[in-house]
């Protein structure tokens, strides 16, 4: 069965602002504000989180690291959309399980990541009571509570809430999966933020699957996009596998949603990996559907993209990927090493004082 | 002092927290313009605005989703459950995340929320106004659970709740709102969370309840005291944490224990209390532990043969203690 894969129905806004001019040659077409050093950067990024998302599925594998789930394929949505966000630097982040590369990216080092997956005591986000980057990482502005699905949309609302009555101007981003989009509290995040017009982006990385339920099976749509026409804020379709679509798409509902209100985001993607390390895909997956799909691996599309438009050399691909791999062995070693926290911290903040 | 009904102490509490502390706020469905279907928000809209007094939509697990999203950006929020029986669609929230947000993040994360609830039965409000839904919270670690029974122990320990910076499920029994008066001081106060209170003092029963039951306790106390039974009636006002010292030396000094409550006797805030005297105060006994609970039917029915035959009373209150007695 194949996914039915619809094209754009609508475009988000493409509009220069006015005033921002085009940066340099290599950069033309590069929508406003962003430069040919952002992509750089952020292309380093995405190699560094490829590298650690294989070596975490490795050391499943090993036995050392006991559940992950994969973000290869989401990278362009999840990094086009966080390089917006940095650049606003007034956003904060409600992202879900699949998100490695939004958790990573905004602020952790590899190692700490590699502690977080083999729950050794120091893990930045629950000190290693919870799945792999899970709890909240307040220094980074990002928190994610649990893997109930759906349960941080309501929470990421009355996030903004709070700071709209508090007047400090954030901008909220939560993102999602197309399998969450069928929660009721999805609705009732939508209709909430859409009544108050809270300054929230809802970000769906649609890879077409709920584990191993199609979209088809899941909703009586091609786009999810159109139902935010139904909480009264505009939806828009991205071509979730182009970094730099994401990050423009993004870019403008960051403003919307500052001034306006909400705007729900939906990014199309790929899931490359099985659902998780304890599934397997060929149970349900159409022969050859990864394989396609593979076809647009963003790591690959940006590097030969980066190369075309003459701003890196292929030589300087393979020597970022080298540098990141050093970087992910040392972080490796480094987390293997570690020790888990000690039993007697089992009863520690269970209350607050 | 002046004399206010518990629901008026409700009111008060928190119209006084609103004014010290700006980021208290109160949502739920009709607490704004209408003032909340039993008025424990009335007048708030008028004093502190639309922003800190929401009418959301009909949407309870929103309600609290939103609620613990405002906490952890530091807010204080008082998310109004319009009856208990709703809670269900909110459950999630309360039990799933905000249980586990400090214990899950290692405390980098709190939720300084109150959840108030108005529950309980005796009102003819039949299965879905009616349910009790203390068990579920008291079972829950991570979560404190209020249950005051008078004016003076609902205000007191609402703003204590308001202050604390843990989820708090603030449970007000429906029929104690407008029933029951009480002198409430003019000046503030609060009131310990986890302290339970001896609301009359006595040396050869303990009974230990909470809510509307623990003003049966009393009159059957008043009644089976003219039959030389001298009780000594424990009001638990909190749930959780469980004030496990004032029943077990209560316990060891009358060596009779009888509880009360109307939830479903099975599983119980009763049977916690059962295991804690039986565990800590066995040498003391002199009788087996008795528990007066709901029956283990799904809620008090409508019908009010039904209604009564589900509810302990002050009547059979006194029956238990004569038994008790007679051991
Ligand atoms: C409320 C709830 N029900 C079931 C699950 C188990 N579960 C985890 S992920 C998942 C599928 C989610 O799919 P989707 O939202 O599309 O995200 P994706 O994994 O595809 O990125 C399910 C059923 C869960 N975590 N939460
Ligand atoms: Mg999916």
């Amino acid at each position: 069965m194949a996914r039915p894969r619809s094209t754009p129905t609508k475009k988000p806004p493409t509009k220069r602002p006015a005033g921002a001019k085009p940066v340099q040659d290599s950069a033309a077409g590069l929508p406003g504000g962003l430069t040919t050093d952002d992509l750089v950067d952020y292309y380093k990024k995405m190699v560094m989180v490829r590298l650690v998302d294989e070596r975490i599925w490795a050391l499943n594998r090993q036995g050392k690291v006991p559940i992950a789930a994969s973000c290869q394929g989401h990278e362009a949505a999840q990094l086009g959309s966080l390089l917006a966000a940095e650049k606003d630097g007034n956003c904060f982040l409600f992202p879900y399980y699949r998100d490695l590369a939004v958790k990573m990216s905004a602020g952790l080092t590899a190692e700490q990541v590699m502690l977080s997956f083999m729950g050794k005591e120091g893990e930045p986000y629950s000190n290693a009571r919870q799945f792999p980057l899970q709890g909240a990482d307040l220094p980074n502005k990002v928190i994610q509570i649990s893997n109930v699905v759906a349960a941080g949309l309501t929470q990421s609302v009355g996030y903004a809430l709070a700071c709209t009555m508090l007047g400090d101007h954030t901008v909220v981003l939560v993102y999602f999966g197309d399998g969450a989009s069928s929660q009721g509290e999805t609705h009732e995040a939508m209709n909430f933020a859409g009544v108050h017009r809270l300054p929230v982006i809802f970000i769906c990385e649609n890879n077409g699957y709920a584990i191993s339920v199609p979209q088809r099976r899941q909703m009586n749509l091609d786009d999810l996009a159109s139902r935010a026409a139904g909480y009264g804020f505009p939806g828009f379709v991205v071509d979730g596998m182009d970094l730099v679509q994401c990050y423009e798409a993004t870019h403008h509902a960051i403003s919307h949603a500052r001034q306006q209100g909400p705007v729900l985001l939906e990014m199309k993607v790929d899931r490359f990996m099985p659902h998780t390390t304890d599934d397997d895909d060929r149970r349900y997956r159409p022969k050859g559907e990864v394989e396609e799909a593979r076809k647009r691996d963003p790591v690959v599309t940006m590097a030969e993209d980066l190369v075309h438009r003459g701003i890196i050399t292929r030589k300087q691909v393979e020597e970022i990927a080298a540098l990141a791999l050093r970087e992910v062995d040392a972080a490796t070693d480094a987390a293997d090493a570690a020790s888990p926290p000690g039993a007697s911290s089992l009863h520690e903040m269970v209350y607050v004082p | 002092m002046a004399v206010v009904s518990v629901i008026e102490a409700v009111r008060e509490a928190i119209r006084e927290e609103m004014r010290r502390d700006s980021n208290v706020f109160v949502l739920g469905e009709d607490v704004g313009q209408r003032g909340g279907v039993f008025l424990a928000t009335q007048g708030l809209l008028e004093e502190f605005g639309g922003e800190r007094v929401i009418d959301t939509p009909l949407a309870e697990a929103a309600i609290m989703g939103i609620a613990l999203g405002a906490a952890y950006r530091g807010m204080r929020p008082i998310p109004e459950v319009q009856f208990s029986d709703f809670v269900w669609p909110a459950v999630n929230q309360l039990i799933g995340e905000a249980a586990r947000v400090c214990y899950g993040t290692h405390g980098s994360l709190n939720v300084p929320m109150v959840v108030r609830i108005p529950y309980g039965g005796g009102i003819r409000g039949g299965l879905f106004h009616s349910q009790n839904v203390e068990a579920m919270f008291f079972h829950t670690p991570g979560l404190k659970v209020i249950a005051p029974a008078t004016p003076f122990d609902a205000k007191g320990l609402l703003k204590s709740a308001i202050r604390d910076n843990n989820p708090v499920i603030s449970l007000e029994h429906k029929k104690t709102y407008r029933l029951v008066r009480g002198e409430v001081p003019e000046d503030e106060y609060t009131l310990p969370i986890g302290k339970a209170d001896i609301k009359r003092p006595g040396e050869s029963i303990t009974t230990v309840s909470y809510g509307l039951m623990l003003h049966y306790c009393l009159e059957a106390a008043e009644q089976v005291s003219q039959e030389g039974i001298d009780v000594e009636v424990v009001d638990l006002r909190t749930l959780k944490p469980l004030d496990k010292e004032t029943v077990v030396e209560s316990v060891k000094k009358t060596g009779r224990l009888l509880i009360v409550h109307e939830d479903n006797i099975t599983g119980g805030v009763g049977a916690e209390v059962a295991a804690v005297a039986a565990a800590e105060a066995f040498e003391f006994l002199d009788a087996p532990i008795a528990r007066l609970c709901g029956p283990d039917v799904p809620t008090m029915p409508f019908a009010e043969t039904l209604e009564s035959a589900y509810m302990p009373s002050t009547e059979t209150v006194a029956v238990a203690l004569r038994n008790l007695a007679a051991y």
